[in-house]
């Protein structure tokens, strides 16, 4: 056979195995940045709570289902509280589970609140699950989740 | 030079609950991003921000590298009395920022 007729011209076995290895190699030495798992996550939270009971419930989350663009992405959480002295929000947290930190914002509101719900923009690395957890002025914490979709990523892109 | 931006009501009934958003201009730069020759680009963010109304705190936040840049926060309050809310953004390389915006509560 004329190697013209031969699908890949010139390429001997050897330039087949070398370049196989090459690419292999890139495969394995490809650094994977620090990122938060939901094990990190979970960390964060018990940071926060201790051992106290984290129940779902009474929090609200919006975010958008589906974003575009994780570099800024809008962000409420609501939470269902007659907002007086003896029963009111005490801390409204956020923790997120792939950026590269878990932990998003930790606010702390007071009954002069009147409504406990605040709303910031923050960054999202990757399709992933938001949580927020609410401390009550009874000790009790509450939490709600909610799933995002992430199209551009955010926090760890390079300057070109 | 940062530049926060806040929207407080000018006149509010007494007990009215308001909404007080605020914006600082400010690079929230992560951390976690490297330059064009590899070098990583230090943390750079606002970690904290207060309000106070006529001197009492009324919200607090604690800011990660997770905030979008310009931070945008917003929240509600009670207002009970003619008077003063103050706003104070502080962070990384000694970063320190305030604003006031005056109620008239009738």
């Amino acid at each position: 056979m004329e190697p013209k007729d031969c699908p890949i011209v010139g390429a001997t076995r050897r330039d087949l195995l070398l370049a196989g290895l090459a690419g292999a190699g890139a495969a394995l030495i490809r650094i994977r940045p620090a990122a938060a798992t939901p094990d990190s996550m979970k960390r964060a939270i018990h940071q926060v709570v201790g051992e106290a009971p984290v129940r779902k419930g009474k929090v609200t989350i919006e975010v958008p289902a589906l974003v575009e663009n994780g570099n800024t992405v809008a962000l409420a959480v609501e939470v269902q509280s007659p907002m007086t002295s003896q029963d009111h929000v005490k801390a409204i947290h956020v923790f997120n589970e792939k950026n590269p930190l878990p932990n998003v914002i930790s606010t702390r509101l007071s009954p002069r609140a009147g409504r406990a719900r605040i709303a910031t923009r923050f960054r999202l690395a990757d399709t992933q699950t938001i949580v927020a957890v609410a401390e009550m002025s009874d000790g009790s914490f509450w939490s709600a989740s909610a799933d995002v979709i992430v199209t551009l990523q955010a926090c760890l892109e390079s300057l070109d | 030079m940062a530049r926060p931006l806040i929207n407080v009501p000018q006149k509010a009934k007494r007990g009215d609950i308001i909404e007080i958003k605020t914006l600082i201009s400010h690079i929230m730069e992560t951390g976690f991003r490297h330059d064009n020759v590899g070098q990583p680009i230090p943390r750079n963010i606002i970690t904290s921000f207060v309000a106070r109304y006529n001197g009492e705190e009324i919200f607090s936040a604690d800011l990660h590298p997770a905030i979008a840049a310009n931070p945008f926060i917003s929240f509600f309050t009670l207002a009970t009395d003619s008077g003063t809310i103050d706003f104070e953004w502080s962070g990384d390389n000694g970063f320190h920022e305030t604003a006031s915006a005056k109620i008239s509560v009738e």
